[in-house]
């Protein structure tokens, strides 16, 4: 089974003197699965990765990169891996062509193949105009890109981004999170790294939640929201007798708890994108005119203060 | 191997493109080797010809002697070059204007006193500017007048010993003929050669080119430390190669950095000023030597520092320590005691040694010297080596 997975890991261990980095972390991406690795900073995103990637020896634990044991010297393994580092990894006094053919021929491509692929990678990062030019030009939206693009060059199996998000405009990271939804799509297994819950909730099918070092979580995210137990909420703002309207929504079963104040009426619902018409008939047959609806469904950010008593960001 | 060649030839590009290796590599040890032989010139004198006039107004004996025996001698040496001159006044006029630095004048008769044992006098003409050129003519006339005057207190020993009449001119000329050929009339040695010291050309140009070796080839090895500060070694490490080949890669930036430089300054310096560096296949033999002793030392530097502007530090200390004690900027091994004893500690003195003994002798007279340098080699980067696996773990 494990050979079939375009990447298993099984407990892996690490530790930096008396800290335990990672402590028996493990998980499986299959081919066009985007898989989310959320965890607060110092929570091991880091260390889990660079143990993936060959970077790192671990302490313990197994790791196979589409069949291929990874280690720190298995070449096999790391041929099919694309990695793009937190920090830029790119060389400055080089152009964005001369980075990309460098790290081509790194992979192993010919003189040819590695111009070929090159031009498409610029083509495909929106870099072709500026290929020429030092990478220390560029502005920081651009280095990013090539930074992503350097790690796309081998057509990998398996692209990790170790929280390529990190210090990017809005503009940049929302085409860094399209290219990952394209190639993800395109059939690429992807372990993505962030702290930032939107992305992990927008980009990953499948989500772990890593916290000082340990696996705590790990599903889909209505599983993971579905282990907070908590439902979706819905106030809505309308006139005529709210609390009589309150009364009667409360009478029905997928109704959790409905309260009436302040011109609005609160309701905690088991799905509200589901049942919102019915709401909305509801109230109209009791003669209330509905001015605006808001809809507040329990995020990763709530799971992970369920699971750990802090916010995502502490 | 190919990762290696890779590695190397971008590294090669970025630091050829920065420029930063070009001008400590080439630019710097050129420039400071032509004002350093520049200044020195200027003060001994050395590596430059003296040009001497000499005005033979008398024609004789004793004066064809000087000129066709005593100059060619002297003008052997390689460092006076000797110009008759016709008249006196176009020789003090070549003086004035600095074209001669100095002028001998032999007067009409003075043969002929020499022989009459009658007082006779040469000429110095000097330039108030260059008193070192005036003496050295000065010194040149006193020589030959010396020896007149030994072999005339010979030949009057010979006659007073016999008592009675003067001794016919023919019995003379025969008696000074046999005191001249006792000795030889001036002799030049050429004490470069005996002392295996380089000519200051020479000295300079050999001397700079190692003393900056040891900056140049620091830009490889320290561009493993700047990767790892930049991130750039993760992505290196995260590759399917081994990191045999990262390491091999910046060892192999550094010495093609170090061959690039010194076959580019022993080029230009050869054309440009003149240096002689000597027996060509010695010469690459004792750069080789020197480039891999300067690879492995300040490889070893930068296994010692934390972060890549540390590493530069304390790299550039060392190799100026090393470049004095090993005498590039001045020849230390002339210098008394301990200290030219300790010059030895230096892979640099080593390199100016050896290129010494190239010019001295044959070209095994280079396999000391780089044994030596072979030996601060594999030492240093022995323990180096060991190290850097560490340097290239991200």
């Amino acid at each position: 089974m494990a050979d079939e997975r375009v990447l298993w890991c099984h407990d892996l261990r690490r530790s930096f003197g008396g800290l335990v980095a990672v402590d028996g972390v493990g998980f499986y991406i299959d081919p066009g699965e985007t898989y989310g690795l959320l965890g607060p900073n110092g929570a091991g995103k880091t260390t889990t990765i660079s143990m993936i990637v060959g970077l790192l020896d671990r302490d313990g634990g197994e790791i196979r990169v589409a069949g291929e044991p990874m280690t720190t010297r298995a070449v096999r393994a790391k041929r099919e891996i694309g990695y793009v580092p937190q920090d830029l990894a790119i060389y400055p006094d080089l152009s964005g062509r001369e980075n990309l053919m460098f790290f081509a021929r790194l992979y192993g491509m010919s003189t040819s193949e590695a111009r070929r692929r090159s031009a498409e990678v610029l083509e495909l990062t929106g870099l072709s105009d500026r290929a020429g030019d030092q990478t220390k030009q560029y502005s920081g939206g651009m280095k990013r890109r090539l930074n992503i693009g350097i790690g796309l060059l081998n057509r990998p199996k398996l692209l990790i981004l170790d929280e390529p998000t990190v210090g990017v405009d809005p503009q940049s990271r929302n085409a860094i999170l399209e290219s990952v939804e394209a190639l993800s799509g395109a059939g690429t297994a992807v372990l993505y790294t962030t702290h930032y819950m939107e992305e992990a909730e927008r980009l990953a099918d499948r989500i772990g939640i890593i916290d000082h070092g340990k696996l705590i979580a790990e599903g889909t995210r209505q599983q993971l929201v579905g282990m907070v137990g908590e439902g979706d909420q819905v106030r809505l703002s309308a006139a005529g007798d709210l609390t009589r309207a309150a009364a009667d929504l409360a009478g029905r079963s997928w109704v959790r708890q409905a309260k009436a104040a302040d011109g609005t009426i609160d309701l905690v619902v088991d799905d509200a994108s589901r049942e919102l018409p019915a709401i909305l008939a509801d109230l109209t047959a009791d003669g209330l005119a509905v001015s605006s609806v808001q809809v507040h469904e329990p995020d990763l950010e709530a799971v992970f203060l369920h699971l750990t008593g802090r916010a995502l960001r502490d | 191997m190919r990762a290696a060649l890779l590695i190397c030839a971008k590294d090669l590009r970025a630091r050829l493109r920065d420029r930063s290796a070009l001008l400590i590599g080439i630019v710097v040890p050129l420039g400071l080797a032509f004002i350093f032989n520049g200044i020195f010139s200027g003060i001994s004198g050395g590596g430059t010809v003296l040009n001497l006039g000499v005005v033979n107004a008398d024609h004789g004996l004793a004066s064809q002697q000087f000129t066709s025996e005593v100059l060619p001698a002297v003008a052997r040496s390689g460092l006076i070059a000797v110009h008759p001159e016709a008249t006196l006044a176009r020789a003090r006029a070549l003086a004035a204007n600095g074209t001669l630095e100095a002028v001998i004048v032999i007067p009409a008769g003075f043969s002929a006193q020499v022989q009459a044992n009658q007082p006779a006098a040469m000429q110095v003409i000097g330039n108030i500017d260059d008193p070192v050129s005036a003496q050295v003519a000065e010194s040149i006339a006193e020589s030959y007048a010396a020896d007149l005057n030994r072999v005339r207190l010979s030949v009057a020993t010979v006659a007073a010993g016999r008592g009675g009449p003067a001794l016919p001119p023919a019995q003379i000329q025969a008696l000074s003929a046999r005191a001249a050929a006792a000795v030889e009339p001036v002799a030049v040695d050429d004490v470069s050669a005996q002392t295996k010291e380089l000519n200051q050309k020479s000295f300079f140009a050999a001397g700079m080119a190692v003393f900056f070796l040891f900056f140049t080839v620091q830009f490889g090895v320290t561009s493993l430390l700047e990767e790892r500060s930049d991130g750039t070694l993760a992505r290196l490490v995260a590759a399917p190669i081994g990191r045999a080949s990262i390491l091999g890669g910046k060892l192999l930036t550094s010495f093609v950095l170090g061959v690039i430089s010194m076959a580019v300054l022993v080029a230009a310096t050869t054309l440009l000023l003149g240096a002689s560096w000597g027996n060509p296949l010695g010469v690459a033999v004792l750069v080789v030597a020197a480039i891999l002793s300067a690879i492995g030392i300040m490889a070893l530097i930068a296994t010692l520092a934390k972060n890549a502007e540390q590493a530069a530090n304390w790299q550039s200390v060392v190799a100026v320590i090393l470049g004095l004690v090993g005498g590039t900027f001045f020849p230390v091994s002339q210098a008394p005691g301990i200290l030219s004893r300790l010059t030895f500690i230096a892979p640099q003195a080593w390199f100016l040694r050896g290129l010494g003994d190239l010019r001295a002798g044959s070209i095994s007279a280079v396999w000391i010297p780089a044994l030596a340098m072979l030996g601060f080699a594999v030492v240093t980067g022995a323990v180096a080596l060991t190290r850097l696996r560490h340097l290239a773990e991200v």
